[in-house]
């Protein structure tokens, strides 16, 4: 006799606790079994557009910060780069120094609550803990330098809001040193956990076209196999000067592309992030960090699209200027909406639980998908 | 419970006022909802985490309405979301208080000129006990929140007010 199962339509969210905030999935299920995944948007928008209109350049820097709340900085510096690019002005040499090292250490911060979250969706609750204590580490050295623990309008276009406070080279070297053992330990942790291993290993597997198709970026790309980060193919501010590595999903525990290479990815990352905060903390020239940044900010009559490599993916901003004070219009490209968008696909033909680990492992920031 | 072990050796009678235990225990088990919006959430998840740890004030996480005593309003709300959360307190049963956590949820933040689609404050949804300032607020600030929360419940009287 053969089974009968129904179809049915299930919500998940928007409060529901693995979601990573208010994003609601319809699910469309068969018994236990994923037939559709239709994500519905919205209820985090707060309108960034209309604010960037209304504004003038510097002043949206702060609502910058409020798109990819984990990765502040790195938002404040794709938007910087950008709005220099459209005035024409080189920043010193000393702040390109310091906004790579915060950027990296923001990079860290930001994949420490990804794997965290990662783990605690899908029942190991303990590494989100140590990840948590870590985190702390990196939001008290930036916090010394700026004043703030997580929004930090931090890179303002031309310059810096803060020179970094004495302590912060010496400080930085002891979290490198520090961190180093504690990806080791994450590793016997949560990465070759057996149990953890089962949960994602051969699920919600990207191939590598699928993966191209649906222009995702970031971990995600870089799970499925392909070397692209922009900060070596696409070189911005002084990346081009350190030596690092792109790591990639290998598929060690399964198929390439599943939610452990992912997760995986990201991880490595962490590392190489250390190497380049290693190479560039000695390095920094002195100088005045806010020699460089105008009067008056108004632009010529022109577009801009900057994009950087943000924790999620690739950050872009497009930018219109119509020759006065406020910007005509800025079009963020969130790496978050855009990786997003390939859940359906990923999502097809495995079980609700594991819908959990799929969208932990593509880790999403509400702020950004909605902005 | 060593200390209570050798304080009461063979059963014993505590006399207290009703409205104080009552309240004792409601204080020291402030069940929250774990529930974020937006940045504030990270804050809240910091604050729940090793390093300040919510749990020695009694404030353990659940994931549904109906076993949760208090919610903490953490981020924008937006008029999409405000539906959902005035549901969601409506779920929950009595006695319930609210923390609105952060500039967003007090009074719309840096979104209350210009966001068309952000509700300027929760108050204007549902009723408020303790508001949070800062954007966002530093885990200390909402400790300061939830203490403040306590010292209410503390104050509070089963009696019916007389008319």
């Amino acid at each position: 006799m053969a089974l009968k199962t129904e179809h049915m339509v299930l919500n998940m969210g928007p409060q529901h606790p693995s979601t990573h905030g208010v994003l609601r999935l319809e699910l469309e299920i068969e018994g236990e079994l994923v037939k559709k995944v239709t994500p519905h948007l919205g209820y985090l928008h707060r309108c960034f557009e209309k604010h960037a209109e209304a504004m003038q350049y510097n002043q949206v820097v702060p609502y910058t910060d409020r798109l990819d709340y984990l990765a502040a900085i790195g938002n404040n510096f794709g938007y910087a780069l950008a709005v220099e690019k459209l005035l024409g002005i080189e920043v010193p040499e000393r702040v390109e120094y310091i906004r790579v090292i915060m950027a990296e250490l923001q990079r860290i911060a930001s994949h420490l609550v990804a794997i965290g979250s990662n783990g605690a969706d899908i029942g190991a609750l303990t590494p989100f803990l140590y990840l948590f204590r870590d985190r702390e580490h990196i939001l008290s050295i930036i916090e010394e330098t700026c004043g703030a623990r997580m929004l930090y309008n931090y890179i303002w276009i031309g310059g810096l809001s803060h020179d970094i406070h004495p302590d912060f080279v010496r400080k930085t070297k002891e979290f490198c040193n520090y961190f180093k053992p504690t990806i080791v330990e994450l590793d016997n942790l949560l990465s070759y956990n057996k149990i953890f291993i089962e949960r994602t290993a051969n699920i919600g597997v990207l191939p590598v076209d699928t993966a191209i198709n649906f222009g995702s970026s970031g971990p995600t790309l870089r799970g499925s196999g392909i070397k692209f980060d922009l900060r070596r193919d696409d070189p911005y501010s002084i990346y081009d000067r350190f030596d690092f590595e792109i790591p990639v999903g290998k598929g060690l525990m399964g198929i390439v592309g599943d939610c452990w290479d992912r997760y995986y990815v990201r991880i490595r990352e962490m590392e190489q992030s250390l190497r380049i905060i290693e190479q560039a903390i000695d390095h920094i020239p002195e100088g005045d960090v806010q020699s460089a940044i105008p009067k008056r900010i108004k632009p010529p009559k022109g577009t801009v699209y900057k994009r950087v490599e943000n924790p999620r993916g690739e950050l872009g901003y497009f930018i219109i200027s119509d020759g006065t004070v406020n910007p005509f219009r800025v079009k963020v490209r969130a790496p978050s909406f855009v990786n997003l968008e390939v859940l359906g696909e990923l999502c097809k033909g495995y079980l609700v639980a594991d819908v959990i680990a799929i969208l932990g492992s593509i880790d999403i920031v509400l702020g950004e998908v909605d902005r | 419970m060593g200390l209570l072990d050798k304080e009461f050796s063979d059963g014993n009678i505590v006399i207290a006022k009703v409205d104080d235990l009552f309240n004792w225990a409601r204080l020291s088990s402030v069940w929250q909802l774990g529930f974020g919006l937006a940045c504030c959430a990270i804050e809240m998840m910091a604050t729940s985490m090793s390093h300040y740890d919510f749990d020695r004030f009694g404030v353990i996480p659940r994931n549904t309405p109906r076993q949760a005593d208090a919610i903490i309003i953490s981020g924008t709300v937006t008029l999409k979301m405000a539906l959902r959360i005035k549901r969601l307190y409506e779920q929950m049963p009595e006695p319930k208080y609210i923390i609105s956590m952060g500039s967003c949820a007090n009074c719309g933040g840096p979104y209350w000129e210009h966001g068309y689609h952000v509700l300027k404050g929760i108050d204007r949804v549902i009723p408020v006990d303790v508001y949070v300032p800062g954007c966002p607020p530093r885990p200390e600030a909402l400790l300061e929140g939830l203490l403040k929360l306590q010292g209410k419940i503390r104050n509070e009287s089963l009696r019916k007010k007389s008319a």
